[in-house]
């Protein structure tokens, strides 16, 4: 039963690696792009856009394609609401909080918009976009899992997008920390008109890294209604993205903690279904969906005490740069 | 010894303000060049554009004789130019080593530990003390001021600018650093430093580049002049301005400043050790180089500034008593008819809220005085009218945001509103800053007929013109200390520019305690 909470754990923090490992990059150029919750629902809205059309063209499905299709969509979605946020926050220098939350619910509103409508196209008269197929090939895994017993089930029993959100935080972990691009983009985010006089092309660097964060935190968008889930419903991917954001600031901005981050928050998560303690509805069980923002909570509370500059966030997150402005 | 660099007829303006008229300017290999001038006399403009980052509108440089275009700071690199601003260009949570190499990029693999290496070797090569692996955010202003410097270095520079570098050094610091820079002259870089002190000027350099309010004035040789020359070019012919002046009547002892200090927070003297008295029914000017403490120093009076030794006594005119202001708070302060008008480099940061109508800005001093729990905004109105009839600031109505006015019209709003409520003594930092002959002239008058109204007036000025002629004293401040107090009348611009660039202490003597 350990084994089964650990991969349930892992499976619902999937979601929230992609998205926290996409903010960190984000934030680490100096954006905080609170429009990430509303940039996950597009990119998971995105895929099943791209996986219902290509099931409903097609009698039988190619894997390949299957896969690589949503994929793709999901992307492409996510990097248009990266490039709105970016025209909005470097080259119009708007107010990045404002831009973040439009963008939330401009994300939420686009997906809700596509999900009743391709529910209406399939022609069902369910209330849900059934992904059965394609998710079958998302969720394939290693044949030799079941063999492993325990082991087999907590390290080799998912989809390939769960191996994925992990190389991509150590990845990112690893160029932010030991290549010469992390460093002038930390630079960017911690002082941006130091890394000017340097010769850093300041609104680049924020570009690619906006727009590579918001890529990376779609694709939690698409783990979570393709392969967590396997069917679309609207308003299901309920506060995952806020989850994600709170879980940046847990992971003190190093997608490394991320990874560890995520785990538990997936656990907090769901936890509540396997203690049950008397006179707790359903009602009163989702206190228990607080205990991420809490333990959250405790650790701006414990990084704030320690006064560790290592573990601030950027110096220049939120500000927008204009060079005559010295 | 070959020329490194070259300007000729260098002229950059800033919408109609001339920064730089037609400034030559010629350094050799293996020589320190000191360029002299007041504040905004265009030192760091001219250097701005030799490090790429002003673009001149017309004149040429020419580097090893052959003209060259330098428009971004990467071009200057590329001619091996390397600035060292005044205002330190570092990345906090960042190692020394990882700001040195910050930007670079034709340099092979990534690799922190050689560059480390490298950093270690041009220290020794020029006796720095630096640790390599250190953060910024632990290091003390000189060994970010030698990061800066070995940032350039490690870019191959041997042109190096230095923007008033000796500004946050304490004595010690200065000497270690001008050794490393007279190493680096004996080995054949040029150095242009940028400086207000005289005697650092006459012991580091070779030549001596004078500019004044953005004109070159004449290059001489240090060992052929002395400081009186150079304090005459520096500051310029006397200009004379018929600002009417009245003899100072019924003087009384209003404030006594004795021996103030204020410290920042990492523990630099801000104030040391300031003693001066003011007097109602005069103006006391004070003059100095930007940032030598003035603002600390009427930030103090006002009670906000936070006085670590020394006593501030007000001698109450209507009471009679005597109070020591060290104990009370700004808003007690402000009661006792003490009032700050302080224009800072933004004009709208301290007094005024921009977003705000000038009745509004009125009410920021009065709200408190109204009763129940609604705003009363009758008198403030009839108040904001009265300034803008008075002193004719132009603005469509008094419901008008401060931001939308223009900058003499903002300041008039600012000195109306401090006057309106009859002071005692009246602060006033650059109050005609940035404004045109005319409004300068009405915000005179309007010092004038304060002082006429036994007001005792605190005028901190940068043109020592305007301070001659408009003030019956003047206290001069250098590096936080008093370096001088002399008599307005008698007095010249070269005695008061000497003054400016001293260091050492003066003491108030009894002679000008009566005057």
């Amino acid at each position: 039963m350990i084994a089964a909470f650990i991969q349930r754990a892992i499976m619902q923090g999937i979601p929230l690696l992609f998205g926290s490992t996409g903010e960190i990059i984000t934030e680490k150029s100096g954006h905080l792009n609170l429009g990430i919750p509303g940039i996950m629902y597009v990119g998971g809205i995105s895929g099943v856009i791209g996986s219902f059309f290509y099931q409903h063209s097609v009698e039988q499905m190619n894997p390949v394609l299957a896969v690589l299709i949503p994929f793709g969509c999901s992307l492409l979605g996510s990097l248009l609401m990266g490039l709105i946020y970016c025209f909005l926050t470097v080259t119009l220098r708007a107010n990045q909080n404002v831009t973040g939350l439009a963008l939330t619910t401009f994300g939420i509103g686009v997906g809700n918009f596509f999900g009743g409508s391709l529910t209406k196209l399939s022609g069902t008269g369910a209330t849900s976009i059934e992904l059965t197929q394609a998710s079958i090939y998302f969720k394939t895994t290693f044949p030799f899992a079941d063999k492993l017993g325990w082991v087999g089930t907590i390290f080799f029993s998912y989809g390939f997008m769960v191996y994925l959100a992990v190389i991509i935080a150590l990845v990112a972990a690893y160029v932010l920390k030991r290549t010469r691009i992390g460093l002038q983009l930390r630079a960017v985010g911690e002082n941006p008109a130091t890394a000017d006089a340097a010769g850093i092309n300041v609104n680049r660097y924020k570009y690619v890294a906006t727009c590579a964060g918001s890529m990376i935190a779609g694709l939690g968008g698409l783990y979570y209604v393709v392969d967590y889930m396997g069917v679309w419903s609207n308003d299901g991917f309920g506060d995952r993205g806020w989850l994600a954001i709170a879980l940046v600031i847990f992971a003190v901005w190093r997608p490394n903690v991320g990874i560890l981050g995520s785990f538990l928050f997936g656990g907090l998560y769901i936890v509540h279904t396997y203690i049950q303690i008397p006179g707790f509805g359903i009602a009163e069980q989702e206190l228990f969906k607080m205990l991420p923002y809490v333990v959250t909570i405790i650790v701006l509370v414990v990084t704030s005490i320690r006064e560790k500059r290592e573990s601030q966030p950027p110096a220049s997150l939120g500000l927008a740069y204009f060079r005559e402005e010295r | 010894m070959s020329v490194a660099i070259e300007l000729k007829d260098i002229t950059k303006t800033f919408g109609s303000v001339v920064a730089n008229d037609n400034v030559c300017l010629k350094v050799d290999r293996g020589e320190i060049l000191s360029i002299l001038g007041e504040n905004g006399s265009g030192k760091t403009t001219l250097m701005n554009m030799i490090a790429g980052i002003y673009f001149p509108d017309h004149g040429q440089i020419f580097i090893d004789g052959e003209e060259v275009v330098i428009r971004s700071p990467k071009d200057a690199f590329r001619y091996k130019i390397g600035m060292i601003h005044q205002h330190f260009k570092l990345v906090d949570v960042f190692t020394a080593t990882e700001n040195i190499i910050l930007g670079l990029e034709d340099q092979g693999k990534y690799n922190l530990k050689k560059a480390a290496q490298r950093v270690k070797e041009i220290s020794e090569q020029y006796g720095f003390e630096i640790d390599p692996m250190k953060k910024i955010y632990e290091m003390s202003v000189s060994e970010k001021q030698t990061v800066e410097i070995i940032k350039v270095l490690y870019r191959g520079a041997d042109i190096l600018i230095l923007d008033e570098p000796t500004a946050v050094l304490t004595p010690q610091e200065t000497q270690k650093l001008f050794a490393v820079l007279r190493k680096m002259r004996d080995s054949g870089k040029a150095i242009i430093i940028i400086t207000h002190k005289l005697h650092e000027v006459l012991s580091l350099s070779d030549k001596v580049s004078v500019l004044c309010k953005g004109k070159y004035v004449g290059t001489v040789n240090t060992a052929e002049t002395n400081e009186n020359q150079l304090t005459e070019m520096m500051v310029g012919k006397k200009v004379t301005l018929n600002i009417d002046r009245s003899e100072p009547k019924n003087c009384e002892k209003r404030l006594e400043v004795c021996d103030v200090s204020c410290m920042n927070r990492e523990g630099v003297k801000l104030l040391d050790d300031v003693s001066f008295t003011a007097y109602s029914g005069e103006i006391l000017g004070i003059a100095g180089i930007a940032g030598s403490g003035q603002r600390e120093l009427l930030e103090a009076i006002a009670g906000l500034q936070h006085i670590s030794e020394g006593d501030i006594y007000y001698h109450n005119p209507k009471t009679g008593t005597t109070d020591d202001l060290r104990d009370k708070t700004p808003l007690e302060i402000r009661e006792l008819g003490v009032r700050l008008s302080f224009v800072p480099e933004d004009r709208l940061g301290m007094g005024l809220v921009g977003n705000m109508d000038i009745v509004d800005n009125m009410m920021l001093r009065s709200y408190r005085r109204g009763k129940g729990m609604f705003l009363e905004r009758k008198k403030p109105k009839s108040l904001a009218e009265d300034i803008i009839k008075q002193l004719e600031v132009v603005t469509p109505s008094a419901n008008t945001p401060v931001r939308r006015l223009s900058g003499g019209n903002v300041q008039k709003v600012l000195v109306g509103r401090e006057i309106a409520s009859s002071p005692t003594v009246l602060m006033a930092a650059y109050p005609v800053r940035g404004l045109d002959i005319n409004s300068s002239y009405t915000i005179y008058n309007l010092l004038n007929q304060q002082k006429d109204k036994g007001v005792a007036v605190i005028f901190v000025g940068e043109d020592l013109d305007v301070l001659l002629e408009l003030c019956d004293r003047i206290v001069v401040i250098g590096s936080g200390r008093i370096t001088g107090i002399v008599d307005a009348r008698t007095t010249t611009k070269e005695e008061i520019g000497l003054l400016m660039t001293k260091t050492e202490a003066y003491k108030e003597d009894k002679a000008h305690e009566n005057a």
